[in-house]
């Protein structure tokens, strides 16, 4: 049985972060959105910095929506999935568009969950979903904090759900998140939200 | 810390340039913010306005600190090692066809580790007397570092798994000599480079050339400020000859994109094909 959830906000895009253990996740998930799904969703998985292929095509394979790289400065486009590139951080400018940067790691990463779910909450305020999936550091905590405070909506997936819990636990223990959930119910809301946007739209 | 605001950033860029006449107002703002963030935690200011304070006492020494910490110099030896084979195998036979000095300028050369990448492919192809390199930089303190190029042993790890990525016929150690956990690289492969201080926002076309790398540093522009610095690389550059520029940068958002053919989009390298 599908779950329906209860959306209340004309949302504008999403962001996923994820690590360790959330490649399947991230793939069952892809899978199960319709090709027509309205917003887009931006996705920071970490990966190997000097491997430039391949990841998006292992994605591909599943994905009801063939997902992208975005190069510097591309618009950040409605019903479009975006996946940062290798060995780059992955930010959101305020003119809803992409920027793509060679900054020092961050919590030992390139690309930063925290970049790019911090620059997401300034650029998109109390429109955008931040998700937080399995993984085994803390990348992406205070960039769902920042969300948060900005008004949007947060969900990690529920540590008892995740293969290592680590970056869920991260983000519960620093902000306040709107949903725990698991993978399936995670899919269930975001078809919830896909439903809201059609009928307002 | 509470994020800076657009009001703050626009007070500093405003500062910068009428104290010191640097021009950062179009630089890409959510990496700036950053870098600002970064300056104020690492030298302990109390607040934002203890940064401002601190520029405005115009001590010229704070200010080339304070500009190497803004500019991002993250860089790698024959980094995207695929880009490299195509330069070797492609881009500079075609340029020695036409028969005379080839010019190569590298646009954001940071510590020097693109430049070392170029002279080590030249010497290998046995074409370093017909190459003349200029190679600039915005930040005084990293051109002098590319000028005595020495790099930590780690960072050598990554360079030299590149070169091997790229398909480098020797071993890269050939160009260095370790001493003291340092890797001190051969200063013979920079006799024919000119180093200079300049800065692409002021945008003076001074020469040119034949092929022009500038990877990984119009990122930190926003897109009016990219559109300047490729008009005068188009001025810049020789008609059929080449720009290279990031993997992830494409000049599809700019102005002057019909100017250029698209030659290797992969690797990003275009060629002028219109004045
Ligand atoms: C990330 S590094 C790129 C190094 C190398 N090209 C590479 O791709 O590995 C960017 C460089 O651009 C320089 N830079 C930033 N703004 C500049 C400007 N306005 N004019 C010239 N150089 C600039 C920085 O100082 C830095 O060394």
């Amino acid at each position: 049985m599908r779950r329906l959830f209860k959306i209340e906000q004309d949302y504008k895009a999403i962001v996923i972060g994820g690590s360790a253990g959330s490649f399947q996740v991230i793939s069952k998930l892809l899978s199960q959105l319709p090709s027509d799904f309205e917003l887009p969703i931006i996705m920071c998985l970490h990966r190997l910095r000097h491997v430039r292929n391949g990841f998006v095509e292992a994605l591909n394979i599943k994905s009801s929506i063939p997902i992208q790289e975005p190069t510097d400065k591309e618009p950040v486009r409605k019903g479009k999935f975006y996946l940062s590139p290798a060995n780059y951080h992955l930010s959101i400018e305020l003119g809803n568009t992409f920027a793509l940067t060679t900054e020092d790691l961050m919590n030992n990463s390139r690309p930063s969950i925290d970049i790019l779910l911090q620059t997401g909450a300034y650029a998109y305020r109390n429109k955008l979903i931040g998700i937080l999936l399995s993984g085994a550091n803390r990348d992406g905590a205070q960039g769902m904090k920042m969300i948060n405070e900005r008004g949007g909506l947060t969900i990690v997936q529920d540590p008892k759900d995740c293969l290592i819990d680590t970056m869920p636990v991260s983000a519960l223990n620093i902000t306040d998140i709107d949903h725990v959930l698991n993978v399936q119910d995670i899919i269930d809301f975001l078809l919830s939200v896909d439903k809201y946007i059609k009928t307002k739209s | 810390m509470q994020e800076l605001e657009i009001a703050q950033l626009r007070a500093l860029t405003d500062l910068l340039k009428s104290k010191y006449n640097y021009n950062f107002t179009d630089y890409a703002m959510s990496s700036f913010r950053r870098r600002i963030q970064r300056i104020i935690e690492l030298y302990k200011f109390s607040s934002f306005d203890a940064l401002l304070q601190k520029l405005n006492l115009g001590n010229q020494e704070f200010f080339h600190e304070f500009l190497s910490e803004i500019t991002v110099n993250v860089t790698e030896m024959f980094r995207d090692p695929t880009f490299w084979i195509e330069i070797r195998e492609k881009i500079l036979p075609d340029l020695l066809n036409l028969n005379k000095t080839i010019s190569i300028w590298h646009a954001g050369c940071s510590s020097g580790e693109e430049v070392l990448s170029m002279a080590i492919l030249l010497r290998e192809m046995g074409i370093e007397g017909r190459v003349r390199i200029v190679a600039t930089d915005i930040d005084m303190a990293i051109l002098k570092k590319a000028k005595e190029p020495v790099y930590s042993v780690k960072n050598m790890e990554l360079n030299t798994k590149n070169y091997e990525r790229a398909k480098g016929p020797h071993t890269l150690d050939r160009y260095y000599e370790e001493k003291s956990g340092k890797a001190y690289l051969d200063k013979s492969l920079l006799k024919d480079v000119i180093f200079r201080e300049h800065n692409l926002v002021e945008g003076q076309v001074f020469s040119k050339f034949d092929l022009i790398l500038c990877r990984n540093v119009m990122i930190y522009f926003n897109q009016s400020l990219q559109n300047q610095v490729l008009k005068v690389f188009h001025e810049s550059l020789f008609k059929n000859s080449y720009l290279a520029v990031g993997s992830k940068e494409s000049l599809i958002w700019c102005e002057i994109a019909n100017k250029f053919l698209v030659v290797n989009n992969e690797e990003k390298i275009y060629k002028k094909i219109k004045d």
